[in-house]
């Protein structure tokens, strides 16, 4: 195994072993706590351009299959693991999670203190971070690493260039791809709606000539404040169709209704996240992949109300719009990976689809 | 929504005695509830007839009643105390029965007493097979295809309608009792049979076998509010077929994807949700490996036994949440207890792989059937924290104590292949050290996979480890390799044996070349958040997260799992010397690796290292912390045995030295102690060599007690009344180490007594002398013993004390002594010293009130007895009577002989406590779990030593009504020297009726049956034994229980008697 080395902006260093493949590569290091769902993680377009830590340390048990992707291409910058399998063992496992990696052009360091590195991210928040040859000169790599900008097109890389229709009988939603993730188009196809997926930069007018029932705003990668044209386009189509967003499209809604984001320390990452939904006192467990929040201040006067709060950090996890239909989840009610308890939001997606036609109904007849 | 204020008295069940299948893990969850609801400002009231927990301390609870786990004794409790409500869910199944039938019985109604947590309904349908079905079936969840029989013909039908292999689960019973795999209709009528017998309710549950699939757990909570979360998933190692009990377990699941994760997850949230449960709930699920089909096969609506595994691997503290929602709070409310600052209301993230190893009996039951089935016959468990999965295994290996600290088996090497086939295919308790035979022989991960059905996954770790094995051996002093092997978690022995040096070299060199563990946090959340839980485990990595204070520290050393001989009674003398430790201003330190017990609940001592308890592992935790020094005498034979080592690496241990532990164990130096200080003792030897013990033997005359040096509750130990008989054990003997010699002393006859002292040096007290039932010949463990003495007289009990004085001086003991004597007339012979916690500690404890092991730990820490207001002498005696009756699991382990001798076989003990020793011992004997008809029959099958002696026992059977059945032998004696009526039954195998059919036919209440000197097991004797043990009817060997039986139904027993004839006057 080759000798590679995990380097910290902060001059940290971590001797591995490399896996995957065997490029250099730089990335914001986060990590992620859960137990399982490894394969929807790296595929996850979300984590683009990251490093991302996985704090189980086996790693790649049940190896990779064909169904558990949440995107066809990976964006994931690095994997970080305390030990990753070389024999997998589960029925559906078609190959090694190192032979994906080589395959995706990913490189993965394992032999890693994970939970020294997650201490480390956990008190001075993420940072940037490279994954070079044992042989590399430190100094020089965090110099440079201080001295590099990551691209801020994140959602540009992970969104589709050209839209495409998922056909079904039912409603007609059209989905504004940040980087999403299969599991979305999972769930409403399973509702047998019909998928129109759009590029992040398609505009208000082009999406309401596709006379939709509803439309989702998908996760994404970054900061939402790198799209502002996703921003102009939301401001555009609220109130005239009923509008579903998730974590990245949940801080975009925010954003456009006038509240603002910010970046936290080092995120939510996991499958564990306790929510509560302030409307019937109850609380949840959540499936959880951001950097940024919403300021929970910032929503006065946006017309937004607070309906989700994290319960261990008070972060906003969901809001409302008091008047037009529309509401949003900062974390991912799709699952894949962890708990499906809040998958009824899809319902609710399409039960608020049918109120708002039921609405212009009303209107027309009157 | 806060707490409940409408009640304020809460009644709480313990579990009762230990057997297999229901441990300590129900005094970890019980003194947890309790204490949670004191936290909560309610008064508590506990009734649980075990002595030997910490959860009966009156600490723990307001009120405790050590009174039998009957409806009876627990309406009497809840007359006497008007509780407002009762919380059954902590008391495993037995607090749960107990629970369900006084709702059947309108007892709750009646005195108003609200049943706490989950709803009776709701229990009902989990534990009811029926009910359990039809709601499965309802929620359309899967459960395999089954059919509930009352009779064995319907079992048949059901056999011939879908085909075998099929599995028998007896319902309402513990651990599975009763039920098994059956192959063929013999077996399915057998062990149906069985099973209705030992169920409760007469009712089976035959199911199809879905032998192979994965065996996996959910531990899930739910709250009033209809909030769920599942606390830990476990992965079986060992397929569907083993009881969960019996299988090593890994936490979290190793080879489900998230995808099946989740599914099961929504399975067994959609269960708990269904049955309302409010609080913990354990869910078993088997998935097929190939699909993702799988079946529901159980719920136990309660804490359990997995639900403390989880505990301990996760850090959240099931049953202190689970009490507080069964008063009314919900998991987004109660905070989390580890971070201190999130919720309740959240599903632990593990960032290390936990194994857990159950423990088996067999070192005891040589003779015992080992192969695993859906019976538990695990007396305990370990468990084990890793980064790797290897590294958790092997530390697992190293923390059962089976002799071995490695993947490594030196019999397994010698079996020829065919049997190893057999035994890999057909599990039994060693089958982990045959997979690495496998292995080491070459087979292929495919091979055993086609055999065992046991994961790859699994094998190729195992694999991994033989594989190092082999680098270990072509790499000698290689660090690169040392460092590999340690990272895996290989042990320094296994290096020591595979480059032949010693393991103090081994440990010199990693010390030259700093290759260390460092040790990481136990903290539920993978450390996103700050924690400060003192609980660690050791690890080779980089960041070391345990911070060593300036304060002054000592370590102990905890018992490790629970096995016969070597129970719960120490985990308690553990804990409380712990508190003892924290009360005069150290840091207390504890290293244990028992997932069941108080002492590895974290916020018991001021940090907790959950680690093998071998002498690498402890002086790793001695180089980082570097205590004043160990305390070793609470722990067991497992602290004790580490202390030469300790001692050899310069560490000090505190208390009693070793030195006084070698003159009580080291056979010459004891005679030589006893022979200075003018103490009688039974004549005797220790014989360096097998060839000897025969001349010796005759020198002494039979009969003799044999036994090896350093043992743990008399392993191997026998009376042997010929040559002839002599021979048969030696050739029996020839594993035992020959470093420790095998003794024989002369067996003498005669009441025994025993002492438990406290010595700080200078003074010593004896809290309490207790008197044995048995005579000498019964291990002390499986003996009735009675405080305050009935028998002694003051010159004996003086005798006594003037011993344990002398003793104390003489080996300056600093801390507790256990000394056992032979009482012949007013002579009294020193028979045994263990200058250390015996197994009587918490009895003696809890019907004196001496905290013994507290006050112990202050004179090892150099207090004075003397400033705590103690001069030498015998305390006063108490004015109650209490027994320790000992409770054994014989119906859970076939082919094991329950004669009662010089080797233990008790699991556990209850207590009985009264004004007169009659009272008491009913109590004690109802608590054990024994029933005591006041009419019916008795067989009576005595060896002819005993004869004469039994003669007295007939008559007052007689006098008492009941009816005498007698084998040949015996019955002839009886009419010919007695005149009294009995019916002559005839031997096994004859013509019914004969023993085993009035057995059989329930004719019988009590069975009376001695051995023969020199009689074989599997005799005629053996078969009735067992016979009397799978029909749950008292199988009473020694003639002392049976006279003290006697004696309580002859005290509880109105017999009729016509009045005298009154003159009439007038």
């Amino acid at each position: 195994m080759r000798k590679r080395n995990l380097i910290l902006e902060d001059g940290t260093v971590f001797e591995g072993h490399g896996f995957g493949s065997e490029t250099v590569s730089r990335g914001e290091i986060v990590f992620n706590t859960s137990m399982t769902g490894y394969q929807e993680v790296i595929t996850d377009p979300s984590y683009c351009g990251q490093f991302v830590t996985m704090t189980y340390p086996l790693i790649g048990n049940y190896g990779i299959n064909r169904d558990d992707y949440e995107t066809v291409t990976p964006f994931i910058h690095g994997l970080i693991v305390k030990q990753y399998s070389e024999q997998p063992s589960n029925f559906r496992n078609e190959e090694t999670i190192d032979s994906f990696l080589k395959a995706n052009n990913i490189p993965g360091i394992s032999g890693i203190d994970t939970r020294k590195l997650t201490r480390i991210i956990r008190k001075h928040g993420t940072m940037k971070a490279a994954i070079v040859s044992a042989e590399e000169d430190t100094e020089k790599v965090i110099k440079e690493l201080k001295n590099t900008e990551f691209s801020r097109d994140q959602v540009k890389q992970t969104s589709t260039s050209k839209p495409y229709v998922v056909p079904g009988r039912g409603r007609r939603v059209v989905l504004v791809d940040f980087g999403a993730k299969h599991g979305i188009l999972r769930e409403l196809t399973k509702r047998d709606c019909q998928i129109t997926v759009v590029p992040y930069d398609y505009s208000a007018a082009e999406i309401l000539r596709l006379r939709p029932d509803g439309v989702m705003l998908t996760n994404g990668p970054g900061d939402p404040k790198d799209v502002p044209e996703a921003i102009e386009m939301i401001k555009g189509i609220l109130g005239k169709v009923p509008i579903f967003g998730i974590c990245l499209g949940h801080q975009l809604l925010s954003l456009a209704c006038g509240a603002n984001t910010e970046k936290m320390k080092f995120g939510h990452r996991g499958a564990n996240h306790p929510v509560k939904d302030l409307k019937n006192d109850k609380t949840y467990l959540t499936s959880q992949n951001h950097s940024y929040a919403v300021n929970p201040d910032s929503l006065e006067n946006t017309g937004l109300e607070l309906t989700q709060i994290a319960i261990n950090d008070e972060t906003v996890e969901g809001v409302k719009h008091i008047t037009h239909p529309a509401f949003s989840v900062q974390y991912h009610p799709e699952a894949s990976p962890g708990p499906e308890d809040t998958n009824y939001l899809f319902d609710e997606f399409l039960k608020l689809m049918d109120q708002q036609e039921k609405k212009q109904e009303v209107h027309i007849n009157a | 929504m806060p707490k409940r204020t409408d009640i304020q008295k809460i009644l709480v069940i313990g579990s009762g005695p230990i057997v297999i299948g229901q441990a300590a893990e129900f005094d970890y969850s019980g003194t947890q509830a309790c204490q949670a609801l004191r936290e909560e400002g309610y008064y508590v009231i506990l009734a649980n007839s075990n002595p030997a927990t910490i959860m009966t301390d009156n600490t723990v609870a307001d009120k405790v009643y050590m009174e039998p786990l009957t409806e009876e004794f627990l309406t009497k409790i809840i007359r006497k105390e008007h509780p407002d409500a009762i919380l059954p869910t902590l008391g495993g199944q037995t607090g749960l029965n107990l629970a369900m039938e006084l709702v059947r019985k309108g007892v709750l109604e009646d005195h108003d007493v609200q049943l706490l947590g989950t709803a009776p309904e709701s229990i009902q349908k989990a534990e009811d097979r029926e009910l359990f079905r039809t709601l499965m079936h309802e929620l359309n969840e899967p459960v395999p295809e089954s059919e509930i029989v009352h009779t064995v013909d319907e079992a048949v039908d059901f056999a011939n309608l879908i085909g075998y292999p099929l599995i028998v689960r007896p319902a309402y019973t513990l651990g599975g009792t009763g039920g098994g795999m059956c192959y063929n209709e013999q077996e399915l009528r057998e062990i149906t049979h069985n099973g209705l017998v030992l169920s409760p309710v007469n009712q089976c549950l035959i199911e199809r076998n879905i032998a192979g699939f994965k065996e996996i757990e959910y531990e899930v909570m739910r709250d009033h509010k209809d909030q769920a979360i599942v606390v830990c998933n476990m992965e079986n190692i060992d397929p569907v077929g083993i009881h969960t009990g019996d299988s090593i377990v890994v936490a979290p699941s190793q080879t489900l994807s998230d995808r099946e994760y989740h599914l099961l997850r929504n399975a067994s949230l959609k269960i708990i949700r269904s049955l309302e449960i409010e609080g913990g709930c354990n869910v078993q699920l088997a998935l097929d490996p190939y699909s993702f089909q799988y079946y529901v096969i159980e719920v136990n609506p309660r804490v359990s036994r997995s639900s403390a595994l989880a505990s301990k691997a996760t850090g959240y503290p099931i049953a202190k949440i689970a009490a507080k929602i069964a008063v009314g709070y919900t998991l987004d409310e109660i905070i989390n207890p580890i971070t201190g600052k999130t919720y309740s209301m959240f599903e632990p993230a593990l960032d290390y792989v936990v194994t857990k190893f159950p423990r088996f009996p067999f070192d005891k039951f040589t003779t015992g059937d080992r192969r695993l089935g859906t019976q538990m016959k695990a007396t305990g468990e370990v468990m084990a924290i890793g980064r790797n999965l290897e590294e958790s295994l092997l530390k697992g290996i190293r923390s059962l104590e089976m002799g071995t600290e490695e993947l490594y088996l030196a019999k397994a090497e010698k079996l020829d292949e065919e049997t190893l086939n057999k035994r890999l295919k057909r599990a039994d308790d060693e089958r982990i050290f045959l997979l690495a035979e496998a292995l080491r022989r070459g087979y292929s991960v495919d091979q055993i996979f086609d055999i065992t059905k046991i994961d790859r996954f699994f094998l190729n770790s195992l694999n991994k480890i033989i594989e190092t094995e082999k680098t270990l051996i072509e790499n000698k002093n290689d660090i690169a390799v040392l460092k590999e092997a340690k990272e895996l978690g290989i042990a320094d022995v296994q290096i020591a044996r595979l480059w032949n040096v010693s393991i103090d070299e081994v440990y010199a060199l990693r010390q030259k070349e700093n290759v260390f563990p460092v040790y990481k946090m136990v903290d539920t959340c993978a450390a996103e958040f700050e924690s400060e839980t003192p609980y660690f485990y050791s690890t080779y990595e980089t960041e070391n997260e345990s911070v060593v204070t300036d304060r002054k520290k000592i370590l102990v050393l905890g018992s490790g799992p629970i096995r016969i001989g070597q129970g719960i009674e120490f985990d308690y003398a553990t804990v409380h010397s712990v508190f003892a430790i924290k009360e005069l201003g150290y840091e207390a330190i504890i290293m244990n690796n028992n997932p069941e017990t108080v002492s590895t609940d974290f916020t018991i001592s001021d940090k907790l290292y959950f680690e093998p308890l071998t002498l690498e592992d402890v002086m790793h935790v001695i180089e980082l912390e570097k205590p004043e020094g160990v305390i070793v005498q609470f722990g067991g034979q497992t602290a004790i045995n580490l202390a030469e080592g300790l001692e050899r690496r310069g560490v000090k241990i505190l208390g009693t030295g070793l030195e006084a532990i070698d003159r009580a164990e080291d056979r010459d130096k004891f005679e030589v102690l006893l022979d200075e200080l003018h103490l009688l003792r039974p004549e005797g030897k220790a014989v360096p060599k097998l060839d000897q013990a025969i001349e010796t033997a005759n020198e002494i005359g039979y009969p003799v007690l044999v036994r090896p040096s350093y043992v743990i509750g008399g392993s191997r130990m026998e009376i042997v009344y010929s040559e002839k008989e002599l021979e048969n054990y030696l050739a029996k003997s020839d594993n035992i180490d020959s470093a420790h010699p095998i003794l024989i002393d002369k067996y003498l006859t005669g009441m025994e007594a025993e002492v438990d002292a406290i010595s700080d040096g200078e003074t010593t007290i004896v809290p309490g002398i207790m008197e044995h039932i048995e005579r000498a010949g019964v291990h002390s463990g499986d003996s009735m013993a009675v405080y305050p003495p009935q028998r002694l007289s003051e010159a004996v009990k003086e005798k006594c004390l003037d011993a344990a004085v002398k003793i104390s001086k003489a080996l300056k003991v600093k801390g507790l002594i256990n000394i056992q004597f032979i009482i012949r007339g007013e002579d009294v012979y020193v028979l045994e010293v263990n200058p250390r916690a015996s197994r009587t500690i918490p009895f003696l404890s809890k019907i004196t009130g001496v905290t013994m092991a507290n006050i112990a730990t202050k004179c090892i820490l150099g207090e004075k007895l003397a400033n705590m207001g103690y001069e030498t002498g015998i305390l006063p005696e108490q004015d109650l009577v209490s027994v320790k009756i000992p409770v054994f699991s014989f119906e859970k382990l076939r082919s094991v002989d329950t004669i009662l001798g010089p080797e233990m076989k008790s699991t556990g003990e209850a207590i009985g406590y009264d004004k007169t020793l009659e009272k008491a011992l009913y109590k004690g004997l109802i608590a054990s779990g024994l029933k005591v008809p006041q009419e019916g029959g008795v067989l009576l099958t005595v060896a002819d030593k005993d004869k004469a002696e039994m003669l007295e026992v007939a008559e007052r059977f007689h006098q008492l009504g009941f009816v005498l059945y007698a084998t040949q032998g015996t019955a002839a004696y009886i009419r010919e020297e007695g005149d009294i009526p009995v019916v002559e039954v005839g031997k096994v195998g004859l013509d019914e009726p004969n023993v085993l059919s009035i057995i059989e036919e329930g004719k019988v209440q009590f069975v009376v049956n001695t051995l023969n000197s020199g009689q074989k097991p599997r005799s005629d004797g053996f078969l009735i034994r067992r016979q009397a043990v799978e029909h749950g009817i008292a199988c009473l060997t020694n003639l002392d229980t049976v006279n003290a039986i006697i004696n309580v139904i002859d005290s509880t027993t109105f017999t009729a008697k016509p009045i005298s004839q009154q003159k009439v006057t007038q």
